[in-house]
């Protein structure tokens, strides 16, 4: 599961401060509780920052601190092309995931949002469920449908598992956006002589773009990172880099490996910072 | 059109002109065929499927028999792989309570630009596949890891401590994937909290040990609650970090799900163990929407 992907809430976390938030003076109990917060913060971000200067290490084991630089883990990454197609197989798969839950998302968004039609509310859970049950049960049973229509180790059958499992990601943040759209300017459009495309176009589809790239990301990330379904359906020739590299944990503590993580936790880093750049630019222009 | 709008009560409104009628309807279609893409990929990928699991759990060669479920009860290995799930996922609930919940509140305590920059020290891990955290931990606790290695020359322990391969390195693995879910939603509830409250407490002469416990703390069980069943749940279902760091006698019901298919290939037993696994899933999730609602978990707001 990727947890995955299972539900990752957003990051828009923060509110302004409440008004009338007392100012914490300072005391032993309060300088207490920010050594004990420092540490639970220390377990959580440590490990992922302790991985970059081991994949840079020149040792032949795992040591910390390396004892000099080096690029070899690096080298043996893209030397290696058990780990380069795995790598490029990800890529596609999730590339086309992405693609394909963005516009069917889209379009279920506008649907559940301005629909009004007979079972909305079930639909609506229909649609999160995925993201409810576990992994798992979704791998085995897309698995025992798949082994009769021949889709097992094909990469449609792949693509198509997870979109399943991204497309709430997806329509989650298209129908938050949507919900604080004005519909009026909907209107104003067509009452221009806007036809409903043209609309769609250049009225609805820049105010909710913020919404439709957050989704969108983690629709890739939900698809980059997901093993488990993977595991069943891809098959050794289609090998994702969650596969490759799980393969690779359950042998031998490969170091490679840490060189693989360096460049997923850069990627993750990055893609936290657009998506906040995104949210920002996109709430300065409402 | 104004009559579509979400969440106004004015579906009623509309019926009066028959042409406006059908205009209204023309347009629900409309929105309909919007929704039908992704619903058919729902039916077939996703639905049906799990329906076929469940179906396929209560057959046995052809006839209806609850064979399966039987031998889930019935043999002692099976047994203690739904005990020790159980097991586990409640100590991985209950160490991220010990955790997230200080951590929540001291996030709750600073201003609005310190507990956003502290709270990327959250997400980052958030955002990080569980593969390489995975990783990370096997680097750090395993017999010549980095920390044997640090506490043997700082001359703390003379032999290496077993951290891995065991229950210790499940949890801390789990541990440090579902912390996350944890602390994000009771941070997002304790923001809420009225803080004028705890100081009307403290002026009506409460301590601030009894204002907490008697006003913020109650105030803030919801999150808390959220927080807590969405880990548990997660926590059940989890694969990755026991099949690499577990014991080979801590298996849970994913690994032996994954096991059964694989290794034995008894689809019908696995669909048995899937379904129990659904079951508990769903009963819990009936419990949270009661409390407090789905949207509140897959709210792309946290606030």
């Amino acid at each position: 599961m990727t947890v995955h992907p299972v539900a990752r809430p957003g990051t828009r976390v923060l509110a302004d401060r409440p008004a009338g938030r007392p100012r914490y003076a300072f005391s032993w109990s309060r300088l207490l509780l920010a050594a004990l917060c420092g540490l639970i913060l220390l377990f959580l971000i440590a490990p992922v920052i302790i991985v970059i200067p081991m994949s840079f290490s020149a040792a032949k084991y795992l040591s910390f601190p390396p004892p000099g630089f080096s690029l070899q883990w690096y080298q043996n990454f893209f030397n290696r092309s058990d780990w380069t197609s795995a790598m490029i197989q990800s890529i596609r798969v999730a590339f086309t995931v992405m693609i394909l839950a963005t516009i069917l998302g889209i379009m279920a968004s506008l649907a559940l949002v301005r629909g009004n039609f007979p079972g909305k509310d079930f639909i609506n859970v229909v649609i999160v469920s995925p993201l409810i049950v576990p992994t798992i049960i979704v791998a085995i049973a897309v698995y025992g449908v798949y082994a009769r229509l021949h889709l097992v180790q094909t990469f449609v059958g792949l693509v198509l598992a997870h979109t399943v499992l991204a497309l709430p990601y997806v329509i989650v943040n298209v129908t938050a956006t949507l919900r604080g759209f004005d519909i009026r300017l909907e209107q104003a459009a067509q009452s221009l002589g806007a036809s409903p495309l043209q609309t769609f176009r250049f009225v609805t589809l820049p105010t909710i773009a913020p919404g439709i790239f957050a989704g969108a990301v983690f629709a890739f990330i939900a698809s980059f990172d997901e093993l488990i379904v993977a595991l069943f359906i891809a098959g050794a020739q289609g090998r994702t880099l969650p596969m490759r590299m799980f393969e690779g944990l359950r042998l031998e503590i490969d170091p490679t490996i840490a060189a693989v993580s360096s460049m997923l936790i850069t990627f993750s880093v990055l893609v936290l910072l657009s998506a906040e750049v995104v949210r920002r630019r996109g709430r300065r222009e409402l | 059109m104004a009559v579509t709008a979400p969440g106004s009560a004015t579906g009623a409104r509309v019926v009066v002109d028959p042409r406006m009628r059908r205009l209204y309807l023309r347009r629900q279609l409309g929105l309909f065929g919007l929704l039908l893409p992704a619903l058919l990929l729902l039916l077939v990928l996703f639905a049906y499927p799990i329906l076929r699991l469940l179906v396929t759990s209560v057959y046995d060669q052809g006839s209806f028999s609850l064979e399966h479920y039987q031998r889930i009860v019935q043999v002692d290995l099976y047994l203690r792989v739904m005990r020790t799930t159980f097991t586990i996922a409640l100590q991985v609930t209950a160490i991220c309570l010990v955790l997230g919940y200080p951590l929540a509140y001291f996030l709750s305590t600073l201003r609005a630009r310190t507990a956003r920059l502290l709270l990327i020290l959250v997400l980052i891990p958030f955002w990080t596949s569980i593969l390489v955290r995975t990783y990370a931990w096997m680097v750090l606790l395993q017999r010549q890891g980095v920390i044997n290695r640090w506490l043997i020359e700082l001359g703390l322990i003379d032999e290496p401590l077993r951290m891995m391969y065991n229950r210790i390195g499940v949890l801390v693995g789990m541990v440090h994937v579902l912390l996350p879910f944890m602390v994000l939603p009771t941070f997002a509830v304790m923001r809420g909290i009225d803080r004028d409250l705890i100081r009307a407490a403290q002026n009506l002469g409460a301590t601030p040990l009894q204002a907490f416990l008697r006003v913020f703390f109650p105030l803030s069980l919801p999150g808390v609650a959220a927080g807590s069943l969405l880990v548990f749940i997660l926590a059940l279902g989890f694969f990755i970090t026991p099949a690499l760091m577990g014991g080979r006698t801590d298996i849970m019901i994913a690994q032996l799900m994954e096991d059964q298919i694989r290794t034995q290939l008894n689809f019908p037993f696995a669909a048995a163990l899937g379904t129990v696994l659904l079951l508990v899933t769903l009963v819990i999730f009936v419990i949270y929407n009661r409390l407090l609602g789905l949207d509140k978990i897959f709210g792309g707001d946290v606030s």
